[in-house]
C-alpha cells in the first residue's frame, strides 16, 4: 500500500505568522549548522597547530567567541578574536537566541492555553530574547 | 478561549508513543536545557565578577559536559532530520527508517565524546 502524501498547497495552509516562524525554525537550524561547521574548521585549524583540547574545539564550533579557548595553550591568541570571528559569533547568536526562545514559546503554548496567558508569554519572550541578544554581543564585542 | 484538555498527567506520562514520541520528548528536554544552560552562561559572562566566574567555572565539570552535550548533540542530530524531512514532505515516507539514521549517528557521536570527556577528567 503505497501511502500518498497529502501536501496542501501553500496558498491552502495560508501563509501566516506562525507559518512563517515554522519555516524559520527550519532555516535558522540549518544556518546554524552551516556557522558550526564553519566554526568548527576554525577550530581544527586552531588544534592543527596547537594542543587545542576536545573541549575547546567544541566551545569553539558552537560559538566562536575568544574566551571559549583562554585556558587552551595557544601563542597567538589575539589572531582569534579577530573582528570576522566575532561577527561569525555575533550571527550564531542571532541564530541561536531567536531559534531557541521561539521554541520556548512553542513549549509553553501547549501547557498555557489561554489567550492572555500566551500573549503575556510572547511579550515577555520577546523582551528576554532583546536583553539575552545584547547581553551576548555585548560579551562578545568586548572579551 | 483555550484548549479543553481531558487529558490527566498519569496518563500522558503512560502515553506509548515509541520512538517518535522519545525523540519528541528528549528534543524537547534538549531544547529547554540548552535554552537554561545559554542563559545562566550568557548571563554570567555579562555579569562577570566572582559570581560568573564560578558559574561558568561549574560548566567545565564533566559531568555537567555530558549532561550539556546530550542536549545540544541530540538537539542537533534530531532537529537535522525534523529539517530534512519537514523540508523535502515526500521523504516523509521514510520517518521510521530516518530515525534509526539518527540514532546510528547519534549514539556513536556522543559515545565517542562521552569518552574523550571521561578521559579528560580522570587524566586532570
Amino acid at each position: 500500500m503505497a501511502a500518498k502524501p497529502r501536501i496542501l498547497s501553500v496558498r491552502g495552509r495560508g501563509l501566516n505568522f506562525e507559518m512563517l516562524m515554522w519555516a524559520f525554525t527550519r532555516f535558522t537550524a540549518l544556518a546554524m549548522y552551516a556557522l558550526i561547521l564553519f566554526s568548527l574548521i576554525g577550530a581544527l585549524i586552531m588544534g592543527a597547530r596547537m594542543n587545542v583540547n576536545f573541549a575547546d574545539i567544541m566551545r569553539w564550533a558552537f560559538t566562536p567567541n575568544v574566551t571559549h579557548v583562554q585556558n587552551s595553550t595557544l601563542p597567538d591568541i589575539d589572531a582569534w578574536a579577530s573582528a570576522f570571528w566575532k561577527s561569525v559569533a555575533t550571527l550564531m547568536i542571532l541564530a541561536a537566541t531567536s531559534h531557541g526562545v521561539h521554541g520556548l514559546v512553542v513549549v509553553a503554548d501547549d501547557y498555557i492555553t489561554g489567550s492572555s496567558g500566551r500573549r503575556t508569554v510572547r511579550i515577555i519572550s520577546v523582551a528576554f530574547m532583546l536583553f539575552m541578544m545584547f547581553a551576548a554581543i555585548y560579551v562578545i564585542w568586548t572579551s | 478561549m483555550g484548549l479543553n484538555r481531558t487529558v490527566s498527567l498519569s496518563s500522558a506520562l503512560g502515553y506509548k508513543g515509541n520512538g517518535p514520541m522519545l525523540t519528541f520528548i528528549l528534543h524537547r528536554i534538549g531544547g529547554v536545557g540548552m535554552a537554561v544552560f545559554l542563559t545562566v552562561h550568557i548571563l554570567a559572562s555579562f555579569v562577570g565578577g566572582q559570581v560568573g566566574i564560578s558559574l561558568n567555572a561549574m560548566y567545565e565539570n564533566w559531568l555537567f559536559q555530558i549532561i550539556v552535550f546530550f542536549c545540544v548533540l541530540f538537539h542537533a542530530i534530531n532537529g537535522l532530520r525534523i529539517t530534512i524531512l519537514d523540508l523535502w514532505p515526500k521523504l516523509m515516507v521514510y520517518e521510521r527508517e530516518a530515525m534509526w539514521v539518527e540514532w546510528a549517528v547519534f549514539l556513536p557521536l556522543y559515545a565517542f565524546a562521552v569518552l574523550v570527556i571521561v578521559q579528560t577528567a580522570l587524566q586532570a
